[in-house]
C-alpha cells in the first residue's frame, strides 16, 4: 500500500510539473488535481492562483484508457465537477512480478549477462528514465477527451 | 555536499556541489543556462528558434552559432550511429536529443569554473566532476526500469556522464527512424557511460533504438560502456561496465 501511495503520488506530481510545462502556467483547469489516493499532493497551491478556466468539462467521472507501464497497467477515473478536474482514482496500478523472473542463459559473445538484482545503498543520484507518468498521462488525456464539451 | 533542485524544461534541473564556492551566484547562473537554452531550444515555446526553423520564419544564413553547433553534432550523430539517432521527425525540427546533454554540459562548464567537484542533472542525466565527499566520487544509482524506487547497480564516476534511455519517456520520442513500425518493446532501458554527458546522451538515444544490438554498438565505441535491460529482466553490459560498478547490496 506504501508503494502504492508513494507511485500514485510521483505520478500525479510529475503529471502536474508536466502540465505546467506544457500549458505554459497558464493555470488551466488541469493545474487543480488532486487524489484520494496520494492525499500528500493535494495543494499545487502555486497553480491556483490564475485559475482562467480556459478548459471546461462536463461533469462526472470519466474512465481512461489502460496505458501500458511496462511493467504493468495503468488506468484512472478523472472526476469533474463544477467543471474542473478535481479528483484522480486509480483503477489499476502496476504490479511488481519479481517472483517470475525467467533467466535465457543465451549469452552474448564479449558482454556479460544476468538476473537484475536490486542493490540498495546510499547514491547521491539515480539515473532512469520515467515512464509511469507518461501511462498516467495517457490515461488521464483519454479520460479528459471525454469529459470535453 | 549542497544540493538545489528547480523545475526547468519540464524537469527536474539538480545541482550538486561539495565546495564552499567563492562565488555562490554561479549556482543561480547555471540555472539560468538551463532556462535561456529551454527558450531557445524549446519545441513547446513559440518562441524558440526551434519552433521558429519549424515555421520556416528563419532562414539558415539567419541561425544562431549555437544553432549551427547543435545541428552539427546532430548530423555528426546521424553518421555515426546509421542513421538511428535523427532530430528530423515526419518534417519536423527536434533537436531535444542533443540539446538536453549539451545542456548538462554548458551548465557543467559554468560550474568548473567555480569548483572541481560537482553533479549536475536533468531528469536522469549525469554529468560529473570530482567527488561528492572528500573520500568518495559521486555514487550513482542505475534506476530499475520495472520498479522505479529500486537500484539496479551502483556505479561511481569521477569525471563523465551517465544517461538512460527508456521507452516512453515524455512522449514516445524515441522510436526507430528507419521503422516507425518498430515497437521497441525488446529493451526496456539503456544506460550508457561516456566522456562526457553529451555523448552518454546521444548515444543512449541511438542504441537504444537500434533494439536488442543496442548494447553491442556500445561494446563497439571506445570509452563507451553500457547496461541494457530488456523485458525479459536481463541485464547484459559492455565488458568493462563493471569496473565502475560499486556491490552494496
Amino acid at each position: 500500500m506504501i508503494k502504492k501511495i508513494i507511485l500514485a503520488a510521483f505520478v500525479v506530481i510529475t503529471f502536474v510539473i508536466y502540465s505546467l510545462h506544457q500549458r505554459g502556467g497558464d493555470g488551466s483547469a488541469v493545474a487543480h488535481i488532486t487524489s484520494n489516493t496520494a492525499p500528500a499532493t493535494q495543494t499545487p497551491s502555486a497553480t491556483n492562483s490564475s485559475s482562467a478556466s480556459t478548459v471546461s468539462y462536463k461533469d462526472g467521472s470519466y474512465t481512461g484508457s489502460t496505458a501500458d507501464a511496462y511493467y504493468g497497467y495503468i488506468q484512472v477515473k478523472a472526476i469533474i465537477s463544477g467543471g474542473k478536474l478535481t479528483d484522480v482514482e486509480f483503477l489499476q496500478y502496476p504490479n511488481d512480478r519479481g517472483t517470475s523472473i525467467e533467466i535465457n542463459s543465451q549469452a552474448m559473445p564479449l558482454l556479460k549477462q544476468q538476473a537484475l538484482q536490486v542493490q540498495s545503498a546510499h547514491v547521491d543520484g539515480v539515473s532512469g528514465a520515467s515512464d509511469t507518468s507518461q501511462a498516467f498521462m495517457e490515461s488521464l488525456g483519454s479520460a479528459l477527451q471525454q469529459a470535453q464539451a | 555536499m549542497m544540493k538545489e533542485t528547480q523545475q526547468i524544461m519540464g524537469m527536474p534541473v539538480t545541482i550538486m556541489w561539495t565546495d564552499d564556492l567563492q562565488d555562490s551566484a554561479i549556482i543561480e547562473r547555471a540555472f539560468d543556462r538551463f532556462r535561456d537554452i529551454d527558450a531557445t531550444y524549446s519545441p513547446f515555446v513559440a518562441t524558440s528558434e526551434v519552433s521558429k526553423i519549424n515555421r520556416e520564419e528563419l532562414q539558415e544564413h539567419a541561425y544562431s552559432n549555437e544553432m549551427r553547433h547543435i545541428i552539427a553534432l546532430a548530423e555528426q550523430t546521424t553518421r555515426e550511429t546509421d542513421g538511428y539517432f535523427n532530430v528530423w521527425h515526419n518534417g519536423v525540427f527536434d533537436p531535444s536529443g542533443i540539446v538536453k546533454g549539451w545542456a548538462i554540459q554548458e551548465a557543467a562548464k559554468l560550474l568548473a569554473t567555480e569548483t572541481d567537484n560537482f553533479y549536475v542533472e536533468v531528469g536522469g542525466d549525469i554529468e560529473v566532476a570530482g567527488q561528492s565527499t572528500a573520500k568518495n566520487p559521486w555514487t550513482i544509482g542505475v534506476r530499475n526500469p520495472f520498479n522505479r524506487m529500486e537500484n539496479i547497480a551502483i556505479v561511481q564516476l569521477e569525471k563523465g556522464g551517465i544517461a538512460t534511455s527508456g521507452t516512453a519517456i515524455r512522449g514516445h520520442h524515441i522510436y526507430n527512424p528507419l521503422n516507425d513500425q518498430y515497437r521497441l518493446d525488446d529493451i526496456v532501458s539503456l544506460t550508457v557511460i561516456a566522456a562526457n554527458i553529451i555523448d552518454a546522451d546521444r548515444m543512449a538515444t541511438a542504441a537504444f533504438a537500434m533494439g536488442a544490438v543496442g548494447i553491442q554498438f556500445i561494446e563497439s565505441l571506445p570509452g563507451y560502456e553500457g547496461y541494457m535491460v530488456d523485458r525479459e529482466w536481463r541485464v547484459t553490459m559492455t565488458t568493462h561496465w563493471q569496473d565502475y560498478e560499486v556491490r552494496a547490496t
